[in-house]
């Protein structure tokens, strides 16, 4: 959610922090939907990042009971090819850059 | 159909020619929705030249479409930022083309390994995976046009007029789950 305070702040930051904000990891979001079962997600979280079947678990639920999850990090290009692997799976999916 | 099993390589389940016959039609389907999507794609000199393909900047308009294909950014409802969504219409342009062709591809194994028929279909760990994600799809599209809950009871009243179809996709989510179980089992 924008607030007015967070567009103030954005306003008064010196020239040099652009360069320092595009710097600030990627992060990838999966969000809870009525349709795609507990087990699949938990199974895509595996095969698709590598995750032991307890970490995989815990993101699904978090998913499920928290509507949202951050499943992954890093460089845009990193995050935004995760987020295209998701999205072939089924997962609704999307990436941000936390301001 | 008792649901699917494993045996040493092999991921196996028995269609009756019915149960075939309406996973078809529903891969079929999608498989049409799809391809019609990928042929909208504007076609540009530049891109048979370079050969990188380009697809649609904007959201489809259908729901079912809309949720198989989503956004890379969740905009800000009431207030999207600039940025955003230019930067959503850049990357659906950028990534679509292949995210099509991966679930044509699904589609197509699902067609290939399905007998008309019906009978017994017998897969390997590769093909069960993409059984499982085009299973996925077709549970999203049904599930998106009958607006499944998670909440959803297993039946509806008799008057409303998706009762029919819920079976359906019952049945899917239950073909999905057992192939899921036999995968990682």
């Amino acid at each position: 959610m924008s607030t007015p305070v967070a567009s103030e702040q954005t306003q008064v930051e010196p020239a040099g922090a652009e360069v320092a904000e595009s710097d600030t990891p990627w992060r990838t979001v999966v969000w809870n939907d009525p349709v795609n079962l507990m087990s699949y997600v938990t199974y895509v979280f595996q095969k698709l990042f590598g995750y032991s079947r307890d970490h995989a678990t815990k993101l699904m639920l978090d998913v499920h009971q928290k509507g949202k999850a951050i499943v992954s990090s890093g460089s845009k290009e990193k995050v935004e090819t995760d987020v295209a692997k998701l999205h072939a799976a089924g997962l609704w999916a999307t990436m941000e850059q936390p301001s | 159909m008792n649901g699917w099993r494993r045996k040493g390589a092999v991921i196996h389940a028995g269609f009756e020619q019915q149960e075939a016959a309406v996973l078809r039609g529903l891969v079929s389907q999608l498989e049409d929705m799809l391809t019609a999507r990928a042929e909208e794609a504007p076609q540009d000199e530049l891109a048979e030249l370079t050969g990188i393909r380009t697809g649609p900047t904007e959201s489809p308009d259908d729901p079912v479409l809309s949720r198989l294909l989503p956004d890379f950014h969740k905009l800000d409802p009431d207030n999207p930022s600039r940025e955003d969504i230019d930067s959503v219409a850049a990357m659906r342009s950028l990534h679509e083309p292949e995210l099509l062709d991966i679930k044509v591809g699904v589609a197509k194994i699902v067609l290939d390994t399905l007998p008309r028929d019906g009978g017994h279909v017998r897969l390997t760990e590769e093909q069960a995976d993409a059984w499982l994600g085009a299973l996925n799809d077709v549970r999203l599209a049904l599930g998106t046009a009958l607006d499944v809950t998670e909440d959803m009871p297993d039946e509806l009243p008799e008057d409303d007029p998706r009762a029919p179809h819920l079976g359906v996709y019952h049945w899917l989510t239950w073909v999905q789950e057992t192939l899921i179980q036999a995968l990682t089992g």
